[in-house]
Order: C-alpha cells, then sequence, then structure tokens
C-alpha cells in the first residue's frame, strides 16, 4: 500500500487531491468558437473571502463575479458566481514618442484585504497599475429641496416650504471608480504586482525593474530592484514575476528567464540587487537541449499561504521550494514531460514560450497549474496523487463528476487515452485561480471561465 | 524601432511564407528534430532561431523576455556550431546559397552588434522618455523614480493620454536617432534582406526587399501621418 503511494502515476479513479470529486458548476462566456481577440481572459484571481471572483482580458475590462449566498434548504451546491460588476479598466493608450501602442490587455489583478464596505482592487497593464474601488449603492436620496426628483433644478422663488431629503431603497447599484492611478513608473512591461502583507504598500515588476509604492501615493516609487546592466548588450536575463511574503512585510522574491528566484530582504539595503538568498536547481545533464534555459524560464511564483513554501511553475513542471533551503526544490510535479520529446516544434510555434501560472488551495495541501487541450492537472502533496481534468463545454453538466484525463506518450493508446499529436496546442489553459477557503476552482481557457466544485453530499 | 506597424504585416505574411516552406524540417522522421541533447544543431533549428530574433527585434516594442531567450539559444546553438567546418548545403529560402557560411563566420559579432545597437535604442529612447532617470540614478541606492517625471520642456510626456506632439522637435529627434539597425549585417543574409551585408558582395544577386531610399521614405510617411493620424482604437 506504501509502495502504491510512492509511485507518482497518474490516478484513474474519481478524484484525486484529497479524494476530491470535481464537478462543473458554471460557465462564463461566449459559446461560440470564434473567439473575439478583446475577449481573452487573461487573469483570474479571488478575494481575499472568496466571494468575489474577478477577471481581466485582452480588451481591458474586469468583470467581477459575486458567489450568491448559500440557500440553507437547498444545499446540494455552493452558491453560484453571478456577475456583479463590469468595468473598462484601462484603455489602449499611444506613446508619441517611442511611437508604440499600448495595450489595454489586464495583465493582473490583485484585491486588498476588505477593511469597510467597499472593495479595492489593484489591476494593472503593461504601464500602468490602477486603485479600483467597488462600492454598493442600494440607497438613494430622495426629496430635495432645489431639485426635482428627475435632477432639473427648481426655481427658487417657487420654493414656499422645506424640508429634509431622506434615503429611500433603491434597486443595487455597484459601483467602480478608479481611485489611484500609478503610471510613468516601468520602462518595459510590467508582469507581476503583489500587495505587501502591511497592506499600505505593493511591489510592481517589469522586466528589468521593481518599484515598491505607497498606496496613497501616486507621484512617487521607489526602484528596490534593478538587473538592467550598464551595456544592454550584457542582458541575458530578466525578471518572469515577483512577490510579497505573506507574513514578513520585508520579504519579497522574484524569479527569472534563467530559472532561478531570489529571495530578497528590504531590511538589508535599500536596493535589493544583492539577494538574501537564491534558489536553483543544477541543470539534469541528461536532461540538457539547446532549449534547457527556455523550459527553466519561470512563469510563475507563488508562497503558499502558510509562507513556509514558494512554488514555481517553468515549462515542463510544477516544483516546490522550501524557504530554508536553496540547493534544490523539495517537490517537483511533471505537469506534462511528454512535450519533452516535442520542444524543436513547440520552440517553432512559440508554444514553448506560453506563461502558465499555478495556485495553491487554501490548506497548501493541493496545487494546480493548467496545460494545453484545455486540460489543467492538480497535485495533492500528501498522498502524491495527481489527476489531469478537462475545461470543455461538452458533457458538462452541472453537478456531473469530471471524468479524469489521460495523455498517450507514445505506444499503443488506449481508449479514452488522447495522443499527444492529437493535443490542441491552441487549447490552453494560462490561469486559474483556488477559492482560498474551499474547494471551488476557476479555471480560465481562451475565452471562458469554468467554474468546478467538489461534489457536495 | 519607429513604428514598426505598417511593415511587420507584410513581413509576417513573408515570414509565414518562409516557415510553411522550411516546415519540412519538422517532419518527426529529421534529425532535426530527433530527441533532445543534440550535439551539434542542423543549421535550420539556427536559421529558425535567426528568423525568430529577427521578428523579435522587428516588433516595435520587443518582448524583451522572448528575446533574451531567442538571443541565449542562438549562442548556445552557434557555439556548438562552431566547430564545423563545412556545413551541408541546405537550401533554405530566402538565404542564398553560401550566405549561411558567411552567416556563420560573421554571425558572433554581427548578432552582439546588431542586438546591441538595437537594445541600445530601447535604452535610448528610454532615456528620452524618462529625462530625469539618469539623474536620480546617480543617487543612493532605493532611490525614488518619477511617479510622474518633472516637466521636461520640449520633451513633455506626463500622461500617455495627452497627445501632445512635438512641433519642431520631432523632425530634430528623429535625426538624432541611431540608425545603426538599417546598417546591421545581419540582416541581409539571414532574412529577405535589408542592406547588403560587408561579406555579400559580388556574389549576392538577390535585391534586398527595401533599399536604403524606400526606407527613408517610409520614414518620412510615417513621420507625416504621426502628426495628422489619431491612435488606432480598440478591438484591432
Amino acid at each position: 500500500m506504501f509502495l502504491k503511494f510512492s509511485l507518482r502515476s497518474v490516478f484513474y479513479g474519481a478524484g484525486g487531491g484529497n479524494d476530491i470529486q470535481w464537478c462543473f458548476s458554471q460557465v462564463k462566456g461566449a459559446v461560440d468558437d470564434d473567439v473575439a481577440e478583446a475577449d481573452i481572459i487573461s487573469t483570474v484571481e479571488f478575494n481575499h473571502s472568496g466571494e468575489l471572483l474577478a477577471t481581466g482580458d485582452k480588451g481591458g475590462r474586469v468583470v467581477i463575479f459575486q458567489q450568491e449566498q448559500e440557500n440553507k434548504i437547498q444545499s446540494h451546491s455552493r452558491g453560484e458566481y453571478n456577475v456583479y460588476s463590469t468595468f473598462q479598466s484601462h484603455e489602449p493608450e499611444f506613446d508619441y514618442l517611442k511611437s508604440l501602442e499600448i495595450e489595454e490587455k489586464i495583465n493582473k489583478i490583485r484585491w486588498l484585504p476588505q477593511k469597510n464596505a467597499a472593495q479595492f482592487l489593484l489591476s494593472t497593464n503593461d504601464k500602468t497599475i490602477k486603485l479600483w474601488k467597488i462600492s454598493e449603492r442600494d440607497k438613494r436620496p430622495e426629496g430635495y429641496n432645489l431639485k426635482e426628483e428627475d435632477g432639473r433644478y427648481r426655481d427658487p422663488t417657487t420654493v414656499t416650504t422645506l424640508r429634509v431629503p431622506v434615503f429611500r431603497p433603491m434597486d443595487l447599484m455597484v459601483e467602480a471608480s478608479p481611485r489611484r492611478i500609478f503610471a510613468n513608473a516601468h520602462t518595459y512591461h510590467i508582469n507581476s504586482i503583489s500587495i505587501n502583507s502591511d497592506y499600505e504598500t505593493y511591489l510592481s515588476a517589469d522586466d528589468l525593474r521593481i518599484n515598491l509604492w505607497h498606496l496613497e501615493i501616486t507621484d512617487r516609487s521607489f526602484n528596490i530592484v534593478d538587473i538592467k546592466p550598464a551595456n544592454m548588450e550584457e542582458l541575458t536575463e530578466v525578471i518572469t514575476a515577483a512577490e510579497f511574503h505573506p507574513n514578513s512585510c520585508n520579504t519579497f522574491v522574484y524569479s527569472s528567464s534563467k530559472g532561478t528566484i531570489r529571495l530578497c530582504d528590504m531590511r538589508a539595503s535599500a536596493l535589493c540587487d544583492r539577494h538574501s538568498k537564491l534558489f536553483e536547481e543544477p541543470e539534469d545533464p541528461s536532461n540538457r537541449s539547446f532549449f534547457s534555459e527556455i523550459i527553466s524560464s519561470i512563469s510563475d511564483v507563488k508562497f503558499s499561504h502558510s509562507g513556509r513554501y514558494m512554488m514555481t511553475r517553468d515549462y515542463l513542471s510544477v516544483k516546490i521550494w522550501d524557504l530554508n533551503m536553496e540547493n534544490r526544490p523539495v517537490e517537483t510535479y511533471q505537469v506534462h514531460e511528454y512535450l519533452r520529446s516535442k520542444l524543436c516544434s513547440l520552440y517553432e510555434n512559440d508554444c514553448i514560450f506560453d506563461k502558465f501560472e499555478c495556485c495553491w488551495n487554501g490548506s497548501d495541501s493541493v496545487v494546480m497549474t493548467g496545460s494545453y487541450n484545455n486540460f489543467f492537472r492538480m497535485f495533492d502533496r500528501n498522498t502524491k496523487r495527481d489527476i489531469t481534468l478537462e475545461a470543455s463545454r461538452e458533457n458538462n453538466k452541472p453537478r456531473t463528476v469530471l471524468k479524469p484525463r489521460k495523455v498517450c506518450a507514445s505506444g499503443k493508446r488506449k481508449k479514452d487515452e488522447i495522443s499527444v499529436d492529437s493535443l490542441d496546442f491552441n487549447k490552453k489553459i494560462l490561469h486559474t485561480a483556488w477559492h482560498p477557503k474551499e474547494n471551488i476552482i476557476a479555471v480560465a481557457t481562451t475565452n471562458n471561465l469554468y467554474i468546478f466544485q467538489d461534489k457536495v453530499n | 524601432m519607429l513604428s514598426k506597424g505598417l511593415k511587420r504585416k507584410r513581413e509576417e505574411e513573408e515570414e509565414k511564407e518562409a516557415l510553411a516552406v522550411d516546415a519540412w524540417w519538422l517532419d518527426s522522421g529529421h534529425p532535426a528534430v530527433a530527441q533532445a541533447p543534440q550535439p551539434v544543431a542542423s543549421s535550420s533549428l539556427f536559421d529558425l532561431s535567426v528568423l525568430k530574433l529577427h521578428h523579435s527585434l522587428r516588433q516595435s516594442e520587443p518582448d524583451l523576455r522572448h528575446l533574451v531567450l531567442v538571443v541565449n539559444t542562438l549562442r548556445r546553438i552557434q557555439a556548438s556550431m562552431a566547430p564545423a567546418a563545412a556545413l551541408p548545403s541546405v537550401p533554405t529560402p530566402p538565404t542564398a546559397p553560401g550566405a549561411v557560411d558567411n552567416l556563420l563566420t560573421s554571425s558572433d559579432a554581427a548578432l552582439s552588434a546588431s542586438m546591441a545597437s538595437l537594445l541600445e535604442d530601447l535604452s535610448h529612447i528610454e532615456g528620452l522618455s524618462q529625462a530625469p532617470q539618469p539623474l536620480v540614478d546617480e543617487g543612493p541606492p532605493g532611490r525614488p523614480t518619477g511617479g510622474a517625471p518633472p516637466s521636461l520642456g520640449a520633451l513633455d510626456l506626463l500622461g500617455p493620454a495627452t497627445g501632445c506632439l512635438l512641433d519642431d522637435g520631432l523632425e530634430g529627434l528623429f535625426e538624432d536617432i541611431d540608425t545603426s539597425m538599417y546598417d546591421s549585417e545581419l540582416w541581409a543574409p539571414a532574412s529577405e534582406g535589408h542592406k547588403s551585408s560587408p561579406e555579400g558582395g559580388p556574389g549576392k544577386e538577390e535585391a534586398p526587399e527595401l533599399d536604403e531610399a524606400e526606407l527613408d521614405y517610409l520614414m518620412d510617411v510615417l513621420v507625416g501621418t504621426q502628426a495628422l493620424e489619431r491612435p488606432p482604437g480598440p478591438g484591432r
């Protein structure tokens, strides 16, 4: 029995990941196959309570879904997510000096913890970060003395009595308003934003620099990492992701295109060009190829909720690192090892440069990441079981358990397996998110958002 | 570098054609796609990488990560090919026969030079658009960078959407732009051909796609149209 658990084989039966049975819940977005470019989802993020789920798209829009309150009588499923607010976060811009168009695509959304009735989130495109306030209005004042109900001003001479305006209920209106705009601090493309555990500052990272901001101050930021060489001819490495530690407000990490992660302590010096720790796994000589560097490039880095571990995603694998051990990860999970023999083709069609994200579940026991053919993978760190599931509209009725998928790398393809050559490399799942407290996941295909839940008996 | 939007579309089609023709090497039976690691890369992999680099550099704002990864991969391939005395003559359009050898002998220096010059252009532009930054760079580490740079005079660019074009300054600005990328040796043999390479001389019969006069004309057109046109709207 223990021997079985020590082999990392794809698990066939229902579940995988704490024996969770994942069921289709909802899908959002257009049904037709013709994808409008503006609708391509570029980021997905739950807020701290999990009640709200935000998506950003290539057209610069943010759509927020809200989980409806559980109906205690009908406890067959958790609340559904319905559209709560939609707003245009970023517009396309034109940089006249460089003669460049600045894309409005939302690269990242990060929620602030809720402090009052309103919700706040940061959204960013390649160059500008914005702080949005999302607030509800369900009352409005009525009975003005100088204005009619429709807003027209009354002739003051017709006013004969005075009354005190009162608040009356109205249909719920959700308003999004930009409260801060943090602009002009990044020459290169912003790939990450991360809010500090002090809830006062946040960092933004582009290809070569990381800046530290105060949420209240927009006209100034501190540069805390700068890897731009004096001579650009010597440029061989870029920053690919950055994140603050969830508990230590002085600590952050950033990953690079060479597969390294640097942990920095802001107390050590103002400019954190010298890392406190450098996490790097030596290259496996038996797997060396011309593409070794490209596939080692880290596309995402995420701290565990506990703060003790961090997870990195490179092209073929997910690695879990213990912050106390720099020379190798403590766990490595192969996402789609069958692609290793196809790297040449994937280099030719640029798929090898795809940037997949990864995420932890609320208890840090399971990690999830996306793959091709609208497949996504989950790895249970305790049982060492993994599962491959598909986000597809076919055969997905609410509360039907998802059927595990398997890719046949070579040799005889079994029934229900799919061969590597049949995979659709245009259907990639780059963005996934896990509810902070429950087993609810959001998985983004190109232009659809799927929500899956575990089966509630 | 300056508004490649017009050029890009045409080249993308041409490159797609080039890649389609080259696709024969992707056949699983072809040695080029044999299992990694390969002790010596085929020249088609080298050409592919050069094509990618070329395409990446031609973007109006190159994806730096993509660029850096392609360059590093290209250097690796070059390093493995360097000891090879003679290459099999692989007919890969649009390179002329023999141009691949020319490319190899000159490429390392040329690669560095062209990449350097283009990346210098990037930082040159950065220097222009964030004029206070070089000054602030001298200060103590952890320096505050201008969230909104103080007034830059003629180069005032506060807010990307202000749309303030320089009046007479624009012409003068372009005069100072480093045009070394148009002189890049690398591009002539590897791509559709910009200008003649230093090595390329009598042997190269194929006409470059865009000669110097055409480039100058194109730049003039772009400078003129930028003053008139609104930026393209969403949904492009």
